[in-house]
């Protein structure tokens, strides 16, 4: 069974036959949940970019954006995706759970930082003229990005519930199952993270 | 909030001209006695029809049976069965609608007796009614109660996520009823376009109902195809490779799959539009950059692979009524399935053919419209495939095997209607008007229909262990067809005088005779229903001579005949091993079948759950506060949701037990029946000498 891959991505591999077995169907179905929901984000990056020139008159990308800020959010959700992979591995190698609880609430505390710095961020635009009902283009603009912090969030209460599963029942099937497709959305939001800072930021201000 | 209108932090907008009959009290005219009046009976209806239930259930003692039987179980053929059950009630309300249509139409020479406000809330909330609360939880239903048992499953991959989905879409379908009551329903039509639907041209409650009610369903259907597809790939019973499954199953595959990739474009569109509503964005006005051809995009990028998520299964359906009742294997199995795919893909390609008129250029036209009729080959392809199916085969003419052969004939017909449709040049001529209506329908009713009425004849044996009666069953089919052709063919022609759709009257003579055979045929659909009523009713009357414990009753061919009628809980005493396409037939002929498994094991079935009901009453909560400016009701129904979620994740013991000695004590019992019952030949199929014990078609030949 070891050499077998289940799914892609990372796989528990066979000291933990129970987890593993269950994993072969939740996380190929949480796979195809993550489909339906990237044709969610493409359809709101393809309305953002038919409404660029949407601005109304009001203000834009060079008027509103803080890139020391977004880059600033992309380092930490990059390195949020980073401590998670070392969370994974720690649930597959170690047999300790104060390590990957260590990497688990890392990443907590970077996924809470990158939101604040977010949440910063849209209310920097807002005191400067940047409410959603100004424009078509920042009514695309703030259904796009919130949308995605909204699921760093509920990755985040996510994560939290995890680790309160972890500390009340131990790493049972359940907790390992959830980890592996929690892993799958926390990646999945640093992809959409990277489009975002790529065609809304860098393209923006370009 | 930008509310427009002014609003009670605890009524929100709710105020006494929310009742179907304050208007009429307040100006008493004609014609506000004649619409309040129908509002408020149909009210009456949704009122004491819910009462009535209540009753009922109280006096028979019914609520613990109901509450653990029905409403908390995940068993995947329960919910089907309440999918069917809610699709059947929206239905009885979208036909009634229909011919009230009908009827102001053929009294519509200069006026009718409909008002235009009333006439819009009718085709918006039929329309929406008959795609998401109607055809959606049909086909739902079907593939739920089916699909596991043609591929060998105990149930499908995620059995609560299964209940949720219920759930969410009985809140939608929920919230549609409730509008009947408690204010009013849009008048955007089932598509909602901005910015009619905005709120500076409908300040009303109108399209917050229609946003809400269709975004719960939505969500209720992205997470079925989820689950579906998941099942199909992951629960196949051994050796049931995807090549061995039944048509229907891959139907049900290609429905899952799109509603994966084309349920997210309407939830997209539903909650811009309502943020625009609702926070005064501007995605879709008028001002300030909006742009409703986003919304077309958006809408069409769903409503186009709706239609095929629509008529798939009911090809599916076609596929295993045509083999069944020709006693002959599926002709070209494999080019059906190919055809289904291509369908499926080509589904993605087209969507602009909805708005060839609003404004791209004639190149880009011309290239959806070519797309469009490509579509028209691999369906061509099913078509012959059913006829040579039939071909030489000895074919049973029984209910429904009637919608079959309607559905083919009809069909086509409306084929060739959609394929003139498909030339951007044509579309220009007849876009918007009845000529359209009159296509969609020649698609929708005998194809997505009468595939679910097949359906039902067809598999409710299987459920509830006996047959329904042919003969109302014949009279019922026979009375959608001839309707139908009442209603719709005169349409055709009304759309080429140039008659608009969505139009509540009109003042063109020549129309009137064409409306009156319309109306005509809406009284015929009428008694169709009435006749599944009646079917019903008899059936159940007379179901002790016509049970068919065996389980067999039409000499099937795939898995879900291979068990007792109704199934247990779990389906198989254990999983089936599969040979071959049709094994159940296989297994017939080879006097394979009927047999004892060596050895028994426990089986491990989901518990119970009460969470797809709370999410139910939390949706529909949500929705309405949201409806209704209650913002105090949809914070604490969302935490209440979301509450529910996480602790429901704290639960370690999902699951319950079948002891192996149960197991086997249910199935010597059945096997005992089977062995005591004469098997009968097609000759009485129809009568009380069937209780489920086929002599397969082969062997019947040789004896
Ligand atoms: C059972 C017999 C049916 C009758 C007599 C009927 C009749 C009608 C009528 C009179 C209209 C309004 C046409 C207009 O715009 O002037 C309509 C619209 C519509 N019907 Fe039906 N219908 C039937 C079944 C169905 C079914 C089965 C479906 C779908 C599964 C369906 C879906 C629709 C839709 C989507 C609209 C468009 C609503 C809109 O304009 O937004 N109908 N129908
Ligand atoms: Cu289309």
């Amino acid at each position: 069974m070891s050499l077998q891959r289940r799914h892609p991505g990372l796989n528990l591999g066979a000291a933990h036959q129970e987890a593993d077995d269950a994993s072969e169907v939740l996380v190929f179905g949480f796979w195809v949940f993550m489909m339906s929901d990237l044709i969610v984000f493409g359809l709101l990056f393809a309305t953002y970019a038919t409404m660029l020139g949407a601005t109304a008159g009001g203000p834009g990308p060079r008027d509103l954006f803080d890139l020391r800020s977004a880059f600033v959010e992309t380092m930490l959700l990059l390195a949020s995706s980073f401590t998670f992979g070392m969370a994974s591995l720690a649930l597959k190698y170690r047999r300790d759970r104060g390590r990957l609880l260590f990497w688990l609430g890392l990443t907590l505390a970077l996924g809470a930082g990158f939101l604040g710095f977010e949440v910063h961020d849209f209310l920097a635009m807002i005191a400067k003229g940047g409410a959603p009902s100004r424009s078509g283009y920042l009514s695309a603009f703030f259904a796009l990005v919130p949308l995605h912090g909204l699921h760093v969030t509920a990755a985040s209460l996510w994560l939290v519930v995890l680790t309160v599963q972890s500390l009340v029942f131990g790493l049972d099937t359940r907790v390992k199952t959830g980890l592996l497709r929690l892993g799958i959305l926390w990646h999945f939001l640093d992809l959409i993270w990277i489009g975002i800072f790529s065609f809304v930021y860098l393209a923006g201000l370009a | 909030m930008s509310g427009g209108a002014t609003w009670d932090p605890l009524l929100g907008r709710l105020g006494l001209d929310a009742l179907p009959f304050w208007s009429m009290i307040e100006h008493p005219t004609r014609p506000e006695i004649v619409n309040g009046s129908i509002a408020t009976a149909a009210a009456s209806v949704v009122v004491l029809g819910a009462l009535a239930v209540v009753v009922l259930v109280t006096r028979k003692g019914w609520w613990r049976a109901l509450w653990s039987d029905w409403l908390t179980s995940v068993d995947h053929k329960k919910i089907g069965i309440m999918y069917v059950v809610l699709a059947f009630v929206m239905l009885a309300r979208g036909v009634v609608e229909a011919v009230l249509m009908r009827a102001q139409q053929a009294f519509g020479l200069g006026g009718g007796f409909l008002s235009p406000e009333h006439f819009g809330q009718l085709f918006s909330t039929h329309g929406t009614i008959m795609i998401f609360f109607v055809a959606m939880p049909f086909l739902s239903g079907l593939i739920n109660f089916v699909m596991p048992l043609q591929i060998g499953a105990r149930d499908v991959s995620f059995p609560v996520l299964n209940s949720i989905s219920l759930g969410l879409t009985a809140a939608g379908a929920g919230l549609v009823m409730v509008s009947l009551v408690v204010g009013r329903f849009s008048t955007g039509g089932w598509s909602g376009y901005p910015p009619f639907t905005e709120l500076a041209y409908s300040p009303g409650v109108g399209p917050d109902y229609w946003i809400w009610s269709v975004t719960l369903s939505s969500l209720g259907s992205t997470l079925t195809g989820v689950n579906f597809a998941v099942t199909i790939y992951k629960q196949r019973a051994p050796g049931m490779h995807l090549f061995r499954m039944p048509l229907f199953c891959w139907t049900a595959l290609c429905t899952s799959i799109l509603m994966i990739f084309a349920m997210p474009p309407l939830t997209v569109a539903t909650l811009l539009l309502a943020l625009d509503r609702y926070a005064g964005f501007h995605f879709f006005t008028t001002t300030l950059g909006g742009d409703m051809m986003n919304y077309a995009n958006l809408f069409w990028l769903f409503g186009h692979p709706e239609v095929y998520i629509l008529i798939l299964p009911a090809f599916g359906v076609f596929s295993e009524v045509f083999s069944t009742f020709s006693g002959k294997r599926l002709y070209g199995y494999s080019s059906l399935v190919a055809a289904t795919m291509v369908i499926a893909v080509l589904s993605f390609t087209v969507w602009l053919h909805h708005f060839f008129t609003m404004g791209q250029d004639a190149d880009i036209n011309a290239a959806f419209g070519i797309a469009t009729m490509t579509i028209g080959i691999p369906t061509g392809v099913k078509v012959y495939d059913w006829l040579l199916t039939l071909f030489r085969g000895r074919v049973r003419l029984t209910t429904p095997m009637i919608y079959a052969l309607g559905f083919t004939v009809l069909f086509v017909v409306g084929g060739l209607s959609g394929i003139l449709l498909a030339n951007p040049t044509i579309d220009f001529q007849v876009h918007n008007t009845l000529f359209l209506v009159a296509h969609f329908h020649n698609m929708l009713v005998p194809g997505l229909l009468f595939g679910m009425l097949a359906g039902y004849s067809f598999w409710f044996p299987k459920a509830f262990g006996f047959r329904l009666d042919e003969r109302w069953g014949r009279i019922s089919a026979l009375a959608w067809i001839v309707g139908f052709m009442l209603a719709f063919f005169p349409l055709y022609a009304l759309g080429l005088l140039g008659m608009p759709r969505r139009m509540v009257a009109f003042f063109q003579p020549a129309y009137l005779p064409w409306t009156i055979a319309a109306g005509l045929g809406g009284l015929v659909i009428l008694f169709a229903l009435f006749s599944l009523v009646v079917q019903l009713r008899v059936s159940v009357g007379a179901r002790e001579a016509n049970r068919v414990p065996v389980g067999d009753p039409w000499d099937g061919r795939s898995l879900e005949w291979a068990t007792a009628a109704p199934p247990p809980e779990y389906n198989f005493p254990v999983l089936p091993e599969v040979g071959s396409r049709d094994p159940f037939m296989t297994a017939k002929e080879a006097g394979a079948a009927y047999q004892e498994p060596e050895a028994y094991e426990d089986i491990e079935m989901p518990a119970n759950s009460a969470l797809g009901a709370l999410l139910c009453l939390c949706g529909g909560a949500a929705g309405f506060g949201l409806v209704w400016y209650l913002f105090w009701l949809v914070v604490p129904a969302l935490a209440v949701a979301l509450g529910a979620l996480i602790a429901r994740s704290f639960l370690r013991r999902t699951t319950r037990t079948i002891a192996a000695g149960e197991v086997r004590r249910t199935h010597r019992h059945w096997l005992a029946e089977v062995s005591r019952t004469a098997a009968v030949t097609r000759a009485g199929e129809c009568d009380v000498r069937n209780r489920g014990r086929a002599v397969p078609a082969a062997l019947e030949a040789a004896e």
